[in-house]
């Protein structure tokens, strides 16, 4: 790779170990992919979870933030942690996790990020602009930046994330390089989604049909869906974790979306979306609802808190946020309402990224039931039998114990 | 003795079993990273142990988790012990540049229908080649 004179100084250590160790991390991917050069970013997002990180992962941050030099050059903020600390007792946590998170939280203090713990970070902290580069982790908020915001970001893991907040900048490959952001493949629609499971099934379908990181769906008969943002965000994060992919357009709606000569290379209709949706509908009995993945917006909350008013619940429910949503929430008496019937609202974490195998066994918790067609795909890995269905059908779930 | 050329490559050469299906890989979505098995009960090679096999393997899948927890499964002596696909996302790249694992990713052709399940495989990062040994 080409290096400037900064990333040569980076490179031989005079900026300190910390960006040294960074910038050879970031030579090694970028070589990987053939990046000829480096690209400043102005933001980095870096999911450090302490389930994903583990012991061995919780001491690396701490040694790394011990190096001459540890202190991030942008701001760099984080994706949610593993715990609501507020909540952990409800969720019967083990106190060796809650330990481990606060090493976690003290060493990326020490490197100087913020702990803002959001998956919806352009909901809630700072939407990156079209054309701006920006080191983004957690699939859902890089496939939103890049589609709906026209702004420029590859999936970059916790330690690449970290890594470019140290040294300000990420090797220019993928979708930092205009031809990587075109459409690939042509999809019409026909059929609007109403629901945000629904927007998230369809986007589920979607991704299975793309299948690979390097494919940008171009998605058309949407045109007058309006689906606003946080359709947009179940719909892209779901894309993101049945397919891996990084980027859509959306026509009409998107900035980048042109019409192009693509041949149509599918047709998804109600039928493929509610196949995937029966996927997720093994059983009617739930002995958990959860609202998350990604964190609600206070859009959402509001909503939930409506569903919730004058109900009284048989079966838990979450409804998981982030830590700038949720004083709003509070505010706003939408907390008071979810818990009024016995709902919890939980802050800074996200279900699948806090020990959500080990959550189960000690809450005897199986059939799950959730709006998030993101949390489906994931949580039949961690031992669930995950449940797919709209809001109103989860919360009426938790009331009589199964869904109608 | 078939070899097989790669676009991408990193890490240093090995030899090892190879555990192949025509499937995704995520580390957060698709493994028991505890006992070292697939756990996802929709994935071709659910049940299988994949510790210190080189896993031959379609596309990486979903989150940007599998970044840290191919170094944590690697410090536990739970780790594949090197990684080839068809097609490899910047975080199974991160990951396995993190971790210190081998991989070849990007072949002419679809490289999980070329490798015989449990074949003996080599891997050349230098070279970015893959050797079919002997099953």
């Amino acid at each position: 790779m080409k290096l400037n004179d900064l990333e040569r100084a980076m490179l031989a250590g005079e900026l300190g170990g910390a960006p040294q160790k960074a910038l050879e991390h970031q030579i090694q991917v970028g070589e990987f992919f053939g990046a000829a050069e480096f690209v400043e970013v102005t933001q980095a997002h870096v999911m450090a979870d302490t389930e994903s990180l583990g012991e061995s992962g919780v001491a690396w941050l701490e040694a790394l933030a011990l190096e001459e030099g540890a202190r991030v050059r942008v701001p760099t903020i984080t994706d949610p942690r593993g715990t609501d600390f507020a909540k952990a007792a409800f969720l019967k946590q083990a106190h060796w996790m809650l330990a481990l998170e606060r090493r976690a939280i003290e060493a990326l203090v020490r490197l100087g990020v913020a702990m803002t713990d959001t998956c919806i970070n352009y909901q809630t902290i700072q939407a990156p602009t079209r054309g701006e580069s920006v080191a983004f982790g957690d699939t859902g908020v890089v496939i939103y930046a890049n589609s709906v915001c026209g702004a420029r970001s590859n999936f970059e893991g916790g330690p690449s994330a970290l890594a470019a907040g140290l040294t300000g900048r990420t090797p220019r490959y993928g979708f930092h390089l205009d031809e990587q952001r075109r459409g690939t493949l042509r999809v019409r629609v026909e059929y609007v989604p109403k629901r945000l499971n629904d927007w998230g099934a369809l986007g589920g379908v979607i991704g299975r049909l793309a299948g690979n990181y390097w494919a940008v769906p171009a998605i058309e008969g949407l045109e007058d869906a309006w689906p606003g943002s946080d359709a947009l965000k179940h719909f892209g994060a779901a894309m993101a974790s049945f397919g891996s992919v990084a980027m859509f357009h959306l026509m009409g709606v998107t900035p980048e979306a042109v019409p192009g000569s693509l041949p149509i290379a599918h047709r998804v209709g109600e039928a493929q979306v509610r196949a995937l949706q029966a996927a997720y509908a093994g059983t009617d009995e739930v002995d958990v609802v959860v609202f998350s993945a990604p964190q609600l917006s206070l859009y959402e909350l509001r909503a939930l808190a409506a569903l919730c008013d004058g109900r009284r619940f048989v079966k838990p429910l979450l409804a998981v946020t982030s830590p700038q949503v949720k004083p709003d929430a509070d505010r706003f008496g939408y907390t008071q309402r979810i818990e009024a019937a016995g709902g919890h609202v939980l802050a800074g974490m996200c279900f699948y990224q806090s020990y959500a195998r080990e959550v189960a066994e000690a809450n005897g918790w199986k059939r799950l039931a959730t709006n998030s067609a993101k949390m489906v795909n994931i949580l039949g890995g961690y031992g669930y039998v995950p449940l797919l269905a709209s809001m109103e059908r989860c919360v009426q779930a938790a009331v009589t114990g199964k869904l109608p | 003795m078939k070899e097989f050329q790669a676009k991408h490559a990193m890490g240093s050469g090995l030899k090892g079993e190879a555990l192949v299906a025509s499937d995704g890989f995520s580390a957060r979505y698709d493994l028991d990273r505890i006992g070292g098995s697939f756990s996802r009960p929709s994935h071709k090679l659910a049940g299988q142990s994949y510790v210190g096999k080189i896993l031959v393997l379609d596309t990486a899948k979903g989150g940007v988790a599998s970044a840290w927890m191919l170094r944590e499964m690697a410090a536990r002596g739970r780790a594949p012990a090197a990684l080839v696909f068809n097609s490899v996302n910047p975080i199974l790249a991160q990951g396995a540049a993190l971790a210190g694992l081998a991989m070849l990713a990007g072949f002419e052709c679809d490289i999980t229908s070329q490798v015989p399940h449990g074949a003996q495989v080599e891997i050349d990062p230098a070279r970015r080649i893959l050797r079919v040994l002997g099953s």
